[in-house]
């Protein structure tokens, strides 16, 4: 047992928690007109916890805490600079956002940073315990800012969808991890995942699986637990919306992938079929359902639902075919990096568009390239990086996710492949029909908003990182295979 | 006659498809809520049980995490529920139907 702790190794968290004090302070005493000082304090903090987390890397030590229950390995880091660069970008496109409305700023902030804590405390839970204070920490602050602008009937709708299925799902999840628990006794992944290999296979055991897949589904929105989805991304403030779709989902994706991989590897006979058709029904109904989105939100909703499934494929094709999961492992964590990335991109140009147009619905963006040109080129670079064109980064998730599927092999594999190569082709429709209308199509109206004006510097620096980050990884497809390979670095501690 | 656990279990079960039938039945948003809690106190049953069966600590020190947090989801989920009775006088789900698509 070792109960030591290392405080260089939990210093990110202890930066975001400083930070979120120090939101709560400036909030309480700062006058109405200053404070804006909330937002920087958010920002800087998401920030200066890079810091820590850069020497940990350099180090590239394995530290097992709290009798192995918290782990920093290199997978805990790469995911944690994951989490902290995406809320970094989240923060600095609220900035604006949120001053523009009339509601308080320093409980956002507040809110959004215990959601980050919430992320890096999951990339590093090495036990069920832990796994769950994480997932609860992300989603509980979400549920409040989804509903953020109280007095919008839809935000109110969006934030009580939200709250309901998400408890349900928590509730779901419990329950699997409790009977799991009534069944081996244990409650660290290493001892589960002795104790599952070695036990046969149950009803109990089953339904405890599917149990865990079913509350993991929600919180990634897999098709068919995806329909609170598209409703709550379009009723929140957008800035949310993005945060939703990648930091959470990303959270979500790894609490999944850890218990899998880590905790329940003796079982994958269970939940493996249980993820290829997660993975079959959300690419095909996420895209199917995009196909006819009329609102750019939601059809980036659903198209975030579809990206899920695309995620989910290397993993399921894996344990379909009794392959080494550790490939698979490596190729979703590339893809969760950069779908991360453009998507955060992706919903950044919408927040800098929707400043001209004033408007969600695609057709009125029509012609937006003759009053906004570098809006325009954004749109394009990161929706056909969504659909996944060379040169842009998207195109390395695809082949990556593809090559993972071809080495597995197996009949059941190659049916996932097929699916997924049909959908990316209907994905690309969709992607390039917003495109069309942004650069094609004359405009049907005069633009309400004010596009002399540029964008404030905050939006244009989340905007340039993306895009910076987009390109260059499409060029150098070897820094993504960077960062997957310090991924395969996992501890199972306990 | 000693009550074992897995009286306890089949309780806890059936708690747990109360709360999942009432969540699917109810429209009502505070009702779906208490359901929500049964749903959560039926996975404290089932630990407690499982950690007295098993002589083990894990499961009851689970316990005071999961009522915290149910408690913290207590104070979200009311606050939601009031803004929304702020803007209508229903907390019927029904009722709530702006989103669609």
């Amino acid at each position: 047992m070792s109960w030591e702790v290392d405080y260089l190794a939990i210093a990110p968290e202890l930066i975001i928690i400083g930070s979120l004090f120090l939101v709560l302070g400036l909030d309480l005493t700062l006058p109405r007109l200053k404070k804006y000082w909330t937002a920087t304090a958010a920002v800087a903090g998401s920030a200066l916890a890079l810091i820590p987390l850069a020497f940990l890397a350099v180090e590239g030590e394995t530290i097992s805490m709290f009798d192995g229950s918290y782990v920093v390995d290199e997978f805990a880091l790469v995911l944690k600079g994951l989490f902290l660069v995406t809320a970094y970008i989240v923060f600095l496109m609220s900035v604006n956002y949120i001053e523009s409305e009339r509601y308080y700023q320093g409980e956002y902030y507040l809110l959004l940073l215990a959601s980050v804590l919430g992320s890096l405390v999951l990339a590093s839970a090495r036990d069920l315990i832990v796994l769950f204070i994480g997932i609860e920490l992300v989603t509980g602050p979400l549920y409040l800012l989804a509903g953020w602008r109280k007095g919008d009937v839809k935000s109110n709708e969006a934030s009580l969808k939200y709250f309901i299925l998400g408890v349900l799902s928590t509730a779901i999840l419990l329950y699997g991890m409790s009977v799991l628990y009534g069944l081996t006794g244990e409650i660290t992944f290493s001892g589960l995942a002795e104790a599952t290999a070695a036990m046969p296979n149950s009803p109990a055991l089953t339904m405890a699986v599917l149990f865990l897949i079913v509350g993991f589904g929600f919180k990634i929105s897999a098709v068919p637990f995806h329909f609170w989805a598209p409703d709550t991304y379009e009723g929140a403030p957008t800035p949310i919306t993005a945060y939703l779709s990648v930091n959470s989902k990303a959270a979500g994706f790894v609490a999944m992938l850890l218990v899998m991989y880590l905790a329940l590897p003796g079982v994958s006979d269970v939940w493996a079929p249980a993820l290829w058709a997660l993975a079959a029904l959300s690419m095909t109904i996420g895209n199917l359902s995009a196909l006819r989105q009329t609102n750019i939100v939601r059809l980036l909703a659903y198209s975030s639902i579809a990206q899920a499934g695309f995620m989910l494929v290397p993993f399921a094709a894996a344990a379909v075919a009794g392959a080494d999961l550790e490939e698979a492992f490596s190729a979703t964590v590339i893809y969760l990096v950069i779908y991360a990335v453009m998507n955060l991109g992706a919903f950044g140009v919408v927040i800098a568009g929707a400043r001209t147009t004033k408007s969600g619905e695609i057709s009125d963006w029509a012609g937006l390239s003759n009053v906004d040109s570098r809006a325009a080129v954004l749109v394009a670079v990161f929706f056909f990086s969504l659909a996944g064109i060379p040169p842009l980064a998207g195109w390395f998730a695809k082949f990556v996710m593809f090559r993972s599927v071809m080495i597995a092999g197996g009949a059941a594999t190659v049916v996932l492949a097929v699916v997924a190569a049909v959908n990316a082709v209907i994905a690309l429709y969709y992607y390039a029909k917003v495109v069309k209308s942004v650069w094609l199509d004359d405009a049907t109206r005069e633009f309400p908003g004010e596009f002399d004006e540029p964008p404030a510097g905050s939006l244009r620096l989340a905007l340039a990182i993306s895009v910076g980050l987009t390109v260059v990884v499409g060029f150098f497809p070897a820094l993504a295979t960077f960062v997957a390979d310090a991924s395969r670095v996992i501890a199972a501690g306990g | 006659m000693i009550v074992g656990a897995e009286w306890y279990m089949t309780v806890a079960a059936a708690l747990f498809l109360i709360g999942a039938f009432g969540l699917l039945l109810r429209r009502n948003a505070l009702i779906m809520f208490m359901c929500i809690e049964l749903m959560l106190n039926a996975v404290n049953l089932t630990l407690i049980a499982a950690g007295r069966a098993l002589n083990d600590l894990g499961g009851q020190v689970a316990v005071f995490f999961i009522l915290v947090v149910a408690a913290a989801e207590v104070v979200v989920g009311l606050a939601i529920i009031v803004a929304i009775f702020r803007r209508r006088t229903t907390a019927s789900v029904d009722e709530l139907s702006e989103l669609r698509g």
